[in-house]
């Protein structure tokens, strides 16, 4: 009995002692990377696997590309640039997990991550907790960046939804000249209702007045009784936010029943399916903001359109390849502006970013570390999605 | 004219009920069994007659007759397999495995194909015609005729040919109908693969007119079919047809009024208040139901 327990004691004392010891070389470890060398750590956390893996993948690369350039031209302050990819398999605790990793143990001057709002949300107190600066390339909503006060290191590369509803309405407004606008919204998600609000609210202020209001629910099929009220409101522009399955056919629906007055709608219609399913005659004469276009004529665009297909054998660079390559840039041009990797003074230094002219649009941030960009807005030929203009807020 | 375009709006939608209405009451009027597979296999319809236009090449019509005949055998197999063992146990066990064969169908087909929703092609030309100031499109036109056309020839079966009397006398009692020399197995067959090939022709019409076809499509349709058939009167074919127009009106009438967000629910409460106030349904006489 007594043997045993002695047994017991001894073998917790041996393993506390490794855990200690391993500890004590992690910490070891860490204070020998990060800011001392000639590297710059940059912790990526992003969706490489699982169900929105396409997303993080796209990230990546554009990242890569980024790191890849910088690099060339000397890195941030002849320091290079060196990745720690961690794979948050679309999952929200792993993401935490990831998070806790980064930080303590490769020390990382910073994060970028992750993808979607949900994943990037798990990280937020630990980026919070360990002053580490945390960029999402594509996290839209509103609250990871704080509710009532903003969390101090959480910041965006890509813009809000509500944004794309305003930008949607000064597009309606100043570019088509349009007065009278119909909204038909999807009631069932949080994306179209702040678009939709957002809309209204700036239609409004640029003198427009919205005809008619209506909501559909996701899963519908069947819209013509709604279309055809909102075709006796005698609309001159309809703004549709929602995602690609109904909108597509709303727009079919609308487009039998004689509704011809241009649509509208946000980055929900982005999808082949939509052109599958309304069909490339009825698109014609509808517009989505977007976050980037590779029609874009811009020249710094067609540079980084260019450099991408070299680097990755010819494919065209998405919206989420922007973000990502944005990203990179983004926080380089703090932490050299910081000149140093502390994670408050990054901080700070992102936060007084101003007029940074990068791909997906000129970077400043608002007092909620939200980018006030210039939006894309494209419009469909032919099935086809053609650069239209940019939008400033 | 807004009012007539609704109109319009509501017959389209509500002769797609109404086809799928008629497979559930044939089968309740015949064995008293709440099909719950019926939408699914009006979904499996409206796969068949896509695939038949896509990779077959064949035209529309050619389409909805093979979407038929897939599915006319697809509700034998149904029946056979499933529902026939269970024809004398109580009617709880019946309807608990219809809703398993439903979920069957419907996850069966996520496993072939994947939940991703695809695009029926547009096989008619996309005119349409003024009238009185309200727009007809050819869609409407065909889903129409299309109904009527299998309305008519589903009354005369069930009116004037054998299978049909065969049909009435089972419906009306099953053992002095086999004592009448009637086969009940291959009549309660026939019975499914009539009603499940209007189900089919449905399905290749509902892919017309709303052109989003995907795996989980027959639950709401199939819903509110069952909502049609119990408001005519479940059992009763003319009622089916009945019920289905008039659930289609209400529901674009209560979109027109600009309530879009209640006309689900709008179905479901004429469900409770016919279940209330008239359980056997717009044309059902009150007691017919047999102890």
């Amino acid at each position: 009995m007594k043997k045993s327990i002695l047994g017991k004691l001894s073998y917790s004392v041996v393993s506390t002692a490794l855990i200690a010891g391993l500890l004590a070389g992690c910490g070891a470890k860490g204070t020998n990377g990060g800011s001392s060398d000639d590297v710059i750590k940059i912790g990526v956390n992003l969706e490489l696997s699982g169900a929105v893996a396409s997303y993080g993948q796209s990230i990546a690369e554009g990242i890569e590309l980024g790191v890849e350039e910088i690099n060339a031209k000397g890195g941030i302050d002849g320091k290079k640039i060196e990745l720690v990819k961690a794979d948050n398999k679309s999952d929200a605790a792993e993401a935490t997990n990831a998070a806790i990793k980064l930080t303590s143990q490769d020390k990382v001057a910073a994060i970028i991550g992750a993808a979607t709002s949900g994943n990037t949300k798990a990280q937020v107190q630990i980026a919070q907790d360990n002053k580490t600066v945390l960029l999402t390339p594509s996290g839209t909503s509103p609250d990871l960046t704080g509710t009532d006060s903003v969390n101090d290191y959480i910041f965006r590369t890509c813009f809000i939804d509500p944004f794309q509803g305003s930008v949607a309405a000064n597009f309606a407004a100043t570019k088509l000249n349009i007065k009278n606008a119909a909204i038909f919204a999807d009631s069932a998600s949080d994306y179209a209702k702040g678009l939709a609000a957002s809309f209204k609210e700036t239609f409004a202020a640029a003198g427009g007045t919205v005809v008619a209001e209506e909501a559909y629910a996701a899963k519908d099929t069947d819209f013509r009784a709604t279309l055809t009220r909102i075709k006796a409101a005698n609309p001159e522009f309809v703004f549709i936010p929602g995602y690609y399955e109904e909108v597509g056919l709303i727009i079919k629906q609308a487009r039998e029943m004689g509704i011809t007055v241009p649509f509208m709608g946000g980055d929900g219609w982005d999808s082949p399916k939509l052109v599958e399913l309304a069909g490339a005659d009825a698109l014609n004469n509808t517009f989505i903001t977007n976050h980037y276009s590779s029609g874009d004529p811009d020249a710094k665009i067609q540079k980084f359109v260019e450099s991408f297909k070299g680097k990755y054998s010819d494919k065209s660079p998405d919206a989420f390849n922007a973000l990502g390559y944005d990203s990179i840039y983004l926080l380089s041009d703090s932490i050299d502006r910081a000149d140093s990797t502390d994670g408050e003074r990054i901080k700070d230094a992102m936060a007084q970013t101003k007029d940074l002219g990068l791909i997906s649009g000129t970077f400043t941030f608002d007092e909620m570390h939200n980018p006030i960009k210039t939006a894309t807005v494209l419009k469909y030929e032919g099935g086809k999605q053609v650069f239209e203009t940019k939008v400033n807020p | 004219m807004d009012w007539l375009q609704q109109i319009i709006n509501g017959i389209s939608l509500g002769s797609i009920y109404a086809l799928i209405a008629l497979g559930y009451t044939m089968v309740y009027g015949i064995i008293r069994l709440i099909n719950f597979a019926h939408g699914d296999v009006f979904m499996v319809g409206s796969f068949v007659g896509f695939y038949a236009i896509t990779r077959l090449d064949l035209g529309i019509f050619p389409a909805l007759i093979l979407a038929m005949a897939v599915c006319a055998l697809l509700g034998v197999v149904i029946e056979r397999i499933a529902y026939k063992r269970l024809r004398n146990a109580s009617r709880i066990a019946a309807l608990i495995t219809a809703i398993g064969i439903s979920l069957l169908i419907e996850y069966g087909t996520i496993y072939f194909r994947g939940a991703q929703p695809e695009a029926f092609p547009n096989a008619l030309p996309s005119k349409s015609f003024e009238l009185w100031g309200a727009t007809i499109s050819i869609q409407s036109i065909l889903i129409l005729s299309i109904s009527v056309v299998l309305m008519i020839i589903l009354q005369f079966i069930v009116r004037r040919t054998k299978v049909g009397k065969a049909m009435r006398a089972v419906s009306h009692d099953v053992e002095a109908a086999k004592l009448m020399g009637i086969n009940v197995d291959r009549t309660i067959s026939a019975t499914f693969a009539i009603g499940s090939a209007l189900a089919g022709a449905a399905g290749v019409v509902f892919g017309i007119y709303y052109t989003k076809i995907e795996p989980l499509m027959g639950v709401i349709p199939g819903l509110k079919a069952f909502v049609a058939a119990v408001l005519g009167g479940i059992g009763i074919i003319p009622g089916a047809a009945i019920g289905g127009l008039v659930l289609g009106l209400v529901e674009t009438g209560v979109s027109a009024l600009g309530y879009s967000m209640w006309r689900d629910a709008a179905a479901f409460i004429i469900l409770i208040l016919i279940l209330i106030f008239k359980p056997s349904g717009i044309l059902g006489k009150n007691s017919r139901e047999k102890v």
